[in-house]
């Protein structure tokens, strides 16, 4: 056992020198070649963690944020109305919700298209008929779906980060990369550097200096009915956490199961290692 | 060792009338009870069982989820979600799913490793080998496919990076190329075959897992000695003493699975799966699974034309001659003492070696530029020299330390040594159950 401890040490200490080897690179403020040009903030959330639940109010605040700014030019295609009772909603309330929306439904029996009232059983509608119409209207770059979005970004996280994020349950990369992305739109570029025409700089974007959308939330933008603070960080951190549930619907009952199936494996296995030792009592090996 | 007389005597009516049709319940019994097995066996051994749970597992879920998927092109990526979002515990099923690809990788590397390090492919049991070899490839081959099922973007430009490999073979590339992928680039005839095939696969996997248990049980296990079984008192009984073991060793493996599965769901998988995937955009870096990292790290590492071969035709090469290697290993190992415990040399290159896999793992999740080329075509060099120079050279030069006469001799000479005897102890943790 030693030995292998000793082995693996020897290989970590191989690795951190490669790493550090490769992390010497020219940094040029002006003209970065690596992106995002700040790592993301880690933030605080409710939800990760080994015990990790969603804030119920929270999610209602982020819904309210995605439906009232976001899903302007935002998809979310994947949630139907109905699994809005996550967020505490009563089903008369979703039911009221959904119905907010016109759905454009059809054929009816006449052959013809028609618009409804939307029903739980729908899903949000799309702001857009098509990618080339969502594309068109947003000068050349569609606006991504917002559905699995929180699992679906995340900054490369590195050596040796990425192997402490395993004992440290590290999996909000998603809701990080989203906060600070919408919390980063204040900053100054340095000088010397050419923001192309029709983007906004953010320092926080994954794929080059700026990004075509532009700040879309500012101080007192969403009226909150709970008292929470009216802005751009608070919004940020609600619609981030909105569509970490919007990614991952199932999340506390995956860590509810996971936390009895490891329990339950950690008392069996101590059965079975006593049984073990018992059985091979008699035969030295 | 296991054929030799059959210690069964069934005992009921039906037993006797099985017996005397079909002697299955004889079978079980000389394989999975009265077989002997060597007594010193450490957790190392227990992958064997491990992986044929892991194999079982992946198919039940496997079919499961197959009853929900859809392999269409337009609805493939959809239909994954529906599973996640809809379908009861779907979502544990899928990430059971896609852990288990890992987790099924990480026991066969343990279990492969094991093999080197113990001398395990040594005659007899070279064919053994070669049949554990043949079921590392059909995995390879499955993980592979089974990432382009739910079409997202590292399945696609996955897909179409690892599929591009065949068109760098001479006269026939092409050809081959076009039949993978029923077409001139991934696409929906890409993703109906490679779904039919994930499926056909797993099935052939299990053949050639029952073909790799009677090797196994023909010529017995190694064990950390090296040492043949030689008298009745090298060996216990698989049960009780071989089935508590490994069932311990099952569920400390599960433990981990289950921590991966229930808290770190995406943590081995690649942020770009979760869009779907678009032929127009190529993601910034495309980087396969993890468990082909190393052979991705080889194959870039080969930036430069050897004569009439070229970089793209020698880096594939390259790849593929890194899985030849572990076909050749029973003849490429000159050395007649089997186990790693007694030969002190290839013991520091075999460590080495482990080393040197996880470097070209970590580099093939490297951008191929600047310094990163130059430290993977150093690793390739000595993955390639660890299998061509030193396992040849090593066992004509080296003088191993002297063996015990039998793992009987081997296990009382270690259990006497105790505490007060410190070279017993750094030579003796190999056999430690």
């Amino acid at each position: 056992m030693k030995k292998i401890l000793t082995s693996l040490a020897l290989i970590g200490l191989v690795a951190a020198g490669t790493a550090a080897f490769a992390a010497e690179e020219a940094h040029d403020a002006a003209a970065p070649t690596h992106f995002p040009i700040h790592e993301p903030k880690e933030m605080s959330w409710s939800f990760t963690g080994p015990f990790g639940t969603y804030d119920k109010a929270q999610l209602q605040r982020g819904l309210k944020v995605y439906k009232e700014v976001c899903s302007a030019c935002h998809s979310m295609n994947l949630v139907a109305f109905r699994t809005l009772s996550d967020l505490g909603y009563s089903d008369a309330q979703v039911k009221t919700f959904a119905a907010e929306y016109t759905i454009h439904d059809g054929p009816n029996d006449a052959g013809d298209m028609f618009d409804r009232p939307g029903k739980p059983s729908d899903h949000f509608p799309a702001p857009f008929a098509n990618e080339e119409a969502a594309a068109a209207s947003n000068g050349g770059a569609a606006p991504p779906d917002m559905s699995l979005l929180a699992k679906a970004r995340g900054v490369e996280r590195g050596f040796p980060q990425f192997v402490f994020d395993i004992f440290t349950q590290y999996d909000a990369g998603g809701p990080d990369y989203i906060h600070s992305l919408l919390t980063g739109y204040d900053e100054k570029p340095p000088a010397g550097m050419v923001i192309p025409e029709g983007t906004h700089y953010n320092p926080y974007f994954m794929s080059g200096v700026s990004l075509k959308m532009p700040k879309p939330l500012s101080d007192g933008q969403v009226t909150y009915d709970d008292g929470s603070p009216q802005t751009v960080d608070q919004y940020a951190r609600d619609v981030s956490t909105f569509l970490a549930w919007a990614a991952e619907p199932h999340m506390e009952a995956r860590k509810k199961t996971g936390f009895r199936v490891l329990v339950f494996l950690l008392l069996f296995g101590a059965l079975v290692y006593l049984t073990k030792r018992k059985v091979w009592e008699a035969v030295a090996h | 060792m296991s054929e030799g007389h059959s210690t069964y005597t069934p005992k009921t009516g039906i037993e006797r009338w099985f017996d005397a049709r079909m002697p299955l319940p004889r079978m079980v019994y000389d394989s999975f009870i009265a077989y002997p097995v060597p007594r010193n066996l450490n957790y190392m051994w227990t992958f064997g069982g491990i992986l044929a749970i892991m194999l079982v597992s992946q198919i039940l879920t496997g079919i499961v989820l197959a009853m929900h998927y859809t392999s269409d092109s337009a609805l493939a990526f959809n239909s994954v979600e529906k599973i996640m979002r809809d379908v009861n515990s779907g979502w544990l099923l899928r990430y059971m799913h896609a852990n288990g690809a890992s987790f099924f990788f990480i026991a066969v590397y343990l279990h492969i490793f094991r093999g080197l390090y113990y001398g395990s492919y040594k005659a007899p049991r070279e064919l053994l080998w070669i049949l554990g070899c043949i079921i590392y490839l059909l995995m390879m081959a499955t993980g592979f496919m089974g990432y382009v099922l739910p079409w997202g973007q590292m399945s696609f430009w996955g897909a179409t990076v690892i599929t591009g490999f065949f068109s760098a073979i001479p006269l026939v590339g092409d050809w081959i190329q076009q039949l993978l992928l029923g077409g001139f680039a991934v696409d929906n005839p890409t993703l109906n075959r490679f779904f039919a095939l994930h499926y056909l696969l797993p099935f052939m996997i299990a053949g050639v897992v029952v073909l790799h248990v009677w090797a196994l049980h023909v010529v017995g296990q190694s064990n950390p000695t090296g040492i043949e079984v030689k008298s009745k008192t090298d060996t216990v009984a698989f049960t009780p003493y071989a089935t508590i073991k490994d069932a311990f060793g099952m569920i400390v493996f599960l433990f981990i699975f289950a921590y991966f599965i229930f808290f770190l769901p995406n943590y081995l998988g690649h942020a770009d799966n979760y869009i779907v995937a678009n032929p127009l955009k190529t993601p910034a870096h495309i980087v396969p699974e993890w468990y082909f990292l190393p052979f991705y790290a080889i194959l870039r590492a080969i930036t430069f034309n050897i004569g009439p071969i070229n970089s793209k035709l020698g880096g594939v090469l390259c790849m593929f001659g890194a899985i030849v290697m572990l076909f050749l290993v029973p003849w490429l190992d000159t050395s007649k003492v089997r186990s790693a415990v007694y030969r002190p040399w290839y013991k520091l290159f075999f460590w080495l070696f482990v080393a040197d896999a996880i470097l070209l793992g970590w580099l093939g999740s490297q951008p191929a530029e600047g310094s990163y080329v130059f430290m993977a075509q150093m690793a390739t060099l000595f993955y390639f020299a660890f299998f061509l120079i030193v396992l040849p050279v090593l066992g004509l030069i080296e003088t191993p330390r002297r063996l015990p006469n039998s793992i009987t001799e081997a296990v009382l000479e270690k259990n006497k040594g105790g505490s007060g005897h410190p070279a017993g102890a750094t030579a003796a943790p190999e056999t430690k159950g």
